[in-house]
């Protein structure tokens, strides 16, 4: 039983009665609710409010802080050298990899010139970390360690080293909100590597599944697909992986085929991940389709009628430096 | 009194704790059980110290629910309201009823919180609809009597 402490409330009310301040507060919330959802007012006081907490984050963080630096300090020589060889040895393979690479990007680029469709990929990376806050175990978002200061921006995309990991939605001074590839309020317009068939692969809410809800059942798809982006949405620029395809499904008396990926990037388990500048004045807008791909932003309410999909917000591309 | 501000700091303490609480890491299994703290330090003050922790007290803590972890302003704020509402409405019951009646108490106002959410989910966008998401109506309920009992010797041995 709740001990009553010795301010206990006059019998007589003081201030406005009980009904009266909880109508005023729900009124007051639903006009938040509205400012906030419909209009998107509340964009700048939003960040302002993260920054503002961001003090509760840095409490939380600093255990696992202190315990990342004992174990560094404290970490044995033989470890440390093992591990030491094995990424020299990755590197060089990666080197090697890279050698190819350059030539590919090299022919790329005369073949474009050629064709006279400019998609260079001039772009800039910064590594994040993924700080260890949980925000909710049903909405895939991950809070990093970039904010504004770094040039972090709204709808930035998110990458490691598999394969794209998601988008940013909000940005404050000092972090920024990621949503992931796998949340149910979220769609990347893909395109299978092999064929180029287009299509859109949303997020289930299972981090482990992607769901491609528009392939009909004549579709070329089969497991073991590569998913690569499409670029269509203007905000994930093309050709980086996405998923593999897992289960195909096709049932004759339906439109379309039962289709499901695994995303390739390590949504689970990677604690870095690079954030993405696409130089835009290279990237020319790759026939957008406008009706195509309806934009939502994420938040919105996000269709459940398969008919207006499309990735949270893809605003026209904006120039970045 | 005296007691008013004392008391005001306890619950700002306790704030920041079930704010801490709400997002630090948890494994993987407990954290769909996640038991939400600060509501239920919501309702015990709004028992106890009902004129500091009043209507506007439980609204804020719904906003900073809302400000860490919401998809959209107001969600929690509202939710949490709700909750306070009730329970300053039937305070004077709920106070003297023996801590098992209380609890049921409890239970059923932590499923109407959970149903508000749930609804505005709802409303904005695809909402969760699994089961596990009444998990921590459920472990909740069953942290009542203990919040009850810390904080009950917490402010006897600081009275």
């Amino acid at each position: 039983m709740v001990t009553l402490s010795s301010d206990s409330r006059p019998i007589i009310g003081r201030g406005p009665p009980l009904g009266a301040r909880f109508f005023v507060l729900a009124v007051a919330s639903i006009t938040l609710m509205v400012l906030d959802h419909r209009g998107g007012y509340l964009e700048a006081t939003r960040s302002w409010l993260q920054t503002a907490v961001s003090p509760l984050y840095a409490v939380v963080q600093s255990p696992f802080q202190l315990w990342d630096w004992i174990t560094g300090t404290f970490s044995d020589r033989d470890r440390l050298r093992t591990e030491n060889t094995q990424l020299s040895e990755e590197l060089r393979t990666a080197r090697v990899k890279l050698l190819r690479f350059d030539a590919l990007t090299e022919e790329n680029r005369r073949l474009r010139a050629i064709r006279n469709a400019s998609q260079g990929i001039g772009e800039r990376t910064l590594i994040a970390e993924i700080v260890r806050i949980d925000v909710d175990p049903y909405r895939h978002r991950v809070r990093i360690n970039k904010g504004s200061d770094d040039g972090v921006f709204k709808n930035q995309p998110v990458l490691d080293a598999f394969g794209i990991v998601g988008q940013v939605t909000s940005v404050d001074r000092k972090g920024a909100e990621i949503i992931l590839i796998s949340d149910n309020e979220h769609s990347v317009p893909i395109q299978v590597n092999r064929n180029g068939i287009r299509s859109i692969a949303m997020g289930t809410g299972d981090i482990h599944r992607l769901s491609l809800p528009f392939l009909t059942i004549e579709s070329d798809v089969k497991p073991d697909d590569l998913l690569v982006s499409s670029g269509l949405d203007g905000i994930f620029p093309a050709g980086y992986p996405v998923g593999i395809i897992t289960k195909v499904e096709r049932d004759p008396a339906e439109t379309f085929a039962v289709v499901e990926a695994r995303p390739l990037a390590q949504l689970d388990r990677s604690r870095e991940v690079l954030l993405l500048w696409v130089d835009q004045r290279a990237e020319q807008p790759v026939e957008v389709i406008p009706e195509a791909i309806p934009t939502t932003t994420p938040g919105t309410p996000a269709p459940t009628a398969p008919t207006a999909q499309g990735t949270p917000a893809p605003p026209p591309a904006q120039p970045r430096q | 009194m005296a007691d008013g501000r004392s008391s005001g700091l306890r619950i700002a303490i306790s704030v920041i704790f079930a704010l801490i609480f709400a997002i630090i890491e948890l494994p993987d299994f407990m954290n769909a059980a996640r038991p939400h703290l600060l509501l239920l330090f919501v309702i015990y003050w709004s028992l106890s110290s009902p004129r500091i922790a009043g209507l506007m007290f439980a609204w804020l803590c719904g906003f900073a629910i809302d400000v860490i972890k919401g998809p959209v302003f107001g969600q929690h704020a509202a939710a949490y309201l709700l909750v306070a509402y009730l329970t300053h409405k039937f305070q004077l019951r709920l106070r003297i009823f023996p801590i098992y009646q209380q609890t049921m108490w409890v239970l059923v106002l932590l499923v109407i919180y959970e149903f508000v959410v749930f609804w505005i989910d709802g409303i904005i966008g695809p909402a969760v609809t699994t089961w596990l998401r009444w998990l921590p109506v459920l472990t909740s309920t069953l942290l009542w009597p203990v919040v009850v009992a810390t904080l009950d010797t917490w402010n006897r041995a600081r009275r």
